[in-house]
């Protein structure tokens, strides 16, 4: 017995151009929607995309820490089970109805355009500190063309008698990060006003994204021949160079040795069901865009199938490479620890250099110990624990701009493989940021903000400005607290809130079996037991239990966050501070309205109907139906006809 | 009396030698030289130990510019198989005075460089505990190297810009003449269902002479 559920939606064939008309257009090639160059420019795009910093940067620490090997099984399972059903119905959605993310939920259903609404605003808020990132990974790109690198040495004091204290007590790298680039402030509260740099490094950001942005798909679909195929080129330079280094083995073998009890951890799938989500950069709007500007017959589900194999590549990969480095890092650490040990006993005993090795340090240590416990102990001689430094698990910029950056600095040739990883992490977020540009542009071209008349380069000189100037909250002193703030309530609760409603909004309202006729009509077959299976009950249920589990632990537990204070006891371990009470606000903003847009979109236009029909002389609603807008010209053409008559 | 001479006899090396252990004015020095030199690395003997005492005399004749200085006020002992010993600095005029550490630690850090290159080590490896090496000086540029390569990719923008955006205008240039052109070619054509043609003709429309009312004709 076929489960049917299908909500009651009048009026959607005039919404939607049928299959005749769609055949018709393709044939003629007629209409004003931009098209693809080739496939190839498109399979560039997506993948470009959907890779990003987080299959760099969050991926590895969330694979070492959640039991190495053993984080591929949830992570596979979730990828096929989630990942390619969410992917290919926006795909085939975006293809079938050809509009962007607005256009398309107002054609399946009026009431749904919240979804859409709900779509460009979380691709705005991202775009703006997304793009914050990508100055910082520009600033460090800027300063990577020197030698000896300035984050490998604390700078010197006044009288040069020391270094300066703030970087005595912590590293060169933590100092060139959060005092030479971010200047953090204490608290978010302090301000600490705009530092001119990152501004000019903002500035840079937005004018290589507004160039590539200019005309939209016709500029983008040039760009991503280098932004989405560089990073791959880079990762394996990196993969060879890290081979060779010491170490690097140590590392592999810790991100991949399994830990099968983690699989009983439900945090484990939480985790791996919220990345492979986010990885995919789904409900962004940006991915219906982009598929709406393919033709009619494009295979979607082959598409859909070989850009989840490319993500999930590229995070095993990526993941790969980063550990070879971290585990080059970490035995250097050890080597050093090791070595300050020895050095040290060697100096209290007055022994001849080469007396304690590595290989004989621990009987050399014990046996002084039996002979002289006191001297031993007083000593304070540091633990060194190869593990600690592997764990030393660091995620996002800590990652990028802390420990990749110190490694870097021991590698010999420095400036070449920080320029190196610098514009590999530009390539990943630009291409990124391409999608989340396109998610905002295109649905503001939909709700018809601006004028038919103004050129695309304006309107996406407009939204770059706007963007670049409401950024500038994120180069203040305080603007890497903001980040963290934006990142983790923007960009989180709203998409699976919008991804939900998508699935339901395309199986129940559209239709599954109007969409499986659209997907014969299409790809030639009707999508198997899988997709079907996937689409009508397995995702959601799989989106919906992530929501609660998210929603759930973000509303009931302690939202703090970690300022770098040289004020505090525990420097330079960053300090835990609890938010001001207006942040609330902040937060409503940012996950609320997003997620409110969906029912909130529908409340609204249910009320103006209300309204409408009490006052029946109201101007007729637009509707975006083929055959309405033929039958409005038409009459308009009647009206002149009738007018001139009347005149003459 | 003999025997009290005998003893003084004795006693007065011992005594010598007290300068040199017991003083506060004595600096500790370490070398690692095998942790600096690896495989190159030479054997610490007494010939080295001259060395060691020949620039330290050296470095104490710079810093007073006096030429007395020589090996003999350079004394040494503790000397131990790490390669560490003690020094003391004994005044050129009178053996029994001792050079205060102040002075020592001064001229040793003013020709710290060439006390290290004497010896093929670095500040890390030659140390004289209680005296901290002089930082060299940071490296001071110009113009900074980011603001080089910022100019650099912000040039780059402009031009991309400027290009693109005169570009499109050109092409709008020349889209407005061909259709200026074209336009008393396109009112023959039959307007049919509006969906297909739609686009061709732009927001309004290809225009169709037979559904008009043109005021070109003689009014009535």
């Amino acid at each position: 017995m076929k489960l049917k559920l299908k909500l009651p939606n009048p009026g959607l064939e005039d919404r939607v151009p049928n299959h005749d008309v769609l055949e018709r257009l393709e044939v003629e090639e007629a209409g004003d929607r931009p098209k693809w160059d080739n496939k190839a420019q498109y399979m560039l795009t997506c993948v470009g995309f959907c890779v990003g910093l987080g299959n760099v940067w969050r991926f590895p620490y969330l694979c070492q820490s959640h039991g190495g090997g053993a984080f591929m099984i949830p992570f596979l399972i979730l990828l096929v089970f989630e990942g390619i059903p969410l992917l290919h119905l926006e795909f085939a959605i975006g293809q079938r109805i050809r509009k962007g993310s607005v256009g398309v939920w107002r054609s399946i259903n009026p009431y749904m355009i919240g979804v859409g609404i709900a779509s460009m605003l979380v691709s705005f808020l991202v775009s703006l500190y997304y793009n914050t990132i990508i100055a910082l990974v520009m600033w460090y790109f800027f300063n990577s063309f020197q030698d000896p690198l300035p984050w490998t040495q604390c700078p010197v004091n006044e009288n040069r008698t020391g270094f300066i204290s703030e970087c005595e007590r912590s590293s060169p790298v933590d100092y060139f990060w959060y005092r030479e680039t971010l200047n953090a402030s204490k608290t978010i509260d302090e301000t600490g006003g705009l530092q001119w740099w990152m501004v000019l490094s903002l500035i840079s950001a937005w004018g290589v994204l507004y160039v590539s942005c200019i005309r939209g798909i016709e500029t983008t679909g040039k760009a991503v021949y280098v932004t989405s195929t560089l990073p791959y080129v880079v990762l394996t330079i990196f993969l060879i160079r890290g081979l060779t280094l010491k170490g690097s083995i140590d590392g592999i073998k810790f991100l991949f040795t399994p830990d099968l009890n983690e699989l009983a951890n439900p945090n484990t799938w939480l985790d791996a069901g919220a990345q492979v989500f986010y990885s995919f950069s789904l409900a962004f709007g940006g991915l219906i865009s982009f598929s709406s500007y393919n033709s009619v017959h494009n295979n979607c589900e082959q598409d859909a199938v070989i850009i989840s194999i490319i993500n999930a590549f590229t995070s095993i990969y990526a993941a790969t490479v980063i550990y070879t480095i971290i585990g080059f890092r970490a035995t250097e650490r050890f080597d050093d620890c090791v070595s300050g040990n020895i050095l040290t006993l060697l100096n209290t005993f007055d022994l001849p250099e080469g007396n304690i090795t590595e290989s004989n340090y621990e009987e050399v240590l014990h046996s002084l110990n039996t002979t002289s416990p006191d001297i031993i102990s007083s000593l304070a001689l540091k633990t060194c624990d190869l593990n600690s430094y592997l764990s030393e698990g660091v995620e996002g910029t800590g990652l990028a701009f802390i420990v990749f950056t110190e490694a870097i600095t021991k590698m010999p040739l420095s400036p070449l493989w920080s320029v190196l990883f610098f514009i590999m992490l530009f390539c990943l977020g630009l291409s990124s940021m391409f999608g989340n540009i396109e998610g905002v542009l295109v649905p503001l071209q939909d709700l018809k903000v601006f004028p038919k008349s103004w050129p695309k380069e304006l309107m996406s000189g407009i939204i770059c400005l706007v963007c670049c100037l409401i950024g500038l909250i994120f180069v203040q002193g305080s603007g890497n607290y903001w980040l963290a703030l934006f990142d983790t309530f923007a960009g989180s609760i709203p998409l699976l809130v919008i991804a939900f409603s998508e699935m339901i909004g395309v199986v129940y309202v559209y239709g599954i079996d109007r969409f499986n006729e659209d997907l014969i009509f299409m790809i030639g077959h009707k999508p198997n037991i899988f997709w079907q299976a996937t689409w009508r009950f397995i995702s959601p249920l799989i989106m919906l239990a992530i929501f609660i589990f998210y929603f759930s632990t973000t509303v009931t537990k302690e939202i703090f966050y970690i300022a770098w204070d040289p004020d505090s006891e525990n420097f330079p371990t960053l300090e835990k501070k609890p938010y001001p009470s207006w942040i609330y606000l902040i937060i409503f903003f940012l996950a609320g309205i997003p997620s409110l847009a969906v029912p909130g979109a529908a409340a609204f236009r249910a009320i103006r109907e209300y309204c409408c029909k009490k006052h029946p002389n109201a101007s007729v609603k637009e509707t975006d139906s083929v055959s309405y807008k033929v039958h409005m010209q038409d009459e308009e053409l009647k009206t002149q006809k009738s007018d001139k008559a009347f005149y003459t | 009396m003999l025997a009290g001479v005998l003893l003084l006899i004795f006693l007065s090396p011992l005594v010598a030698q007290d300068p040199c252990k017991d003083s506060k004015d004595g600096f500790k020095v370490r070398l690692s030289i095998k942790t600096a030199l690896g495989n190159d690395a030479y054997e610490w003997n007494e010939s080295e130990m001259f060395l060691f005492r020949s620039t330290v005399a050296y470095a104490m004749r710079k810093q007073t510019n006096q030429d007395t200085y020589n090996i003999e006020n350079i004394l040494v002992c503790n000397d131990t198989q790490r390669v560490s010993f003690v020094f003391v600095v004994t005044s050129p005029d009178n053996q029994a005075q001792l050079i205060p550490k102040a002075q020592v630690e001064q001229a040793v850090r003013q020709n710290k460089r060439r006390i290290n290159s004497a010896f093929l080590l670095s500040d890390m490896t030659l140390e004289f505990v209680g005296i901290p090496p002089t930082l060299s000086a940071p490296i001071t540029y110009k113009t900074q190297p980011w603001l080089i390569v910022f100019g650099v990719v912000i040039g780059g923008v402009a031009v991309g810009i400027v290009a693109l955006l005169m570009s499109t205008a050109s092409k709008k240039r020349r889209a407005k003449g061909k259709a200026a052109g074209l336009s008393e070619e396109d009112e023959g054509i039959v307007k049919e269902n509006g969906t297909a043609l739609s686009g061709l003709g732009g927001n309004h429309g290809v225009y169709n002479q037979a559904f008009s009312n043109d005021d070109r004709f003689t009014q009535l």
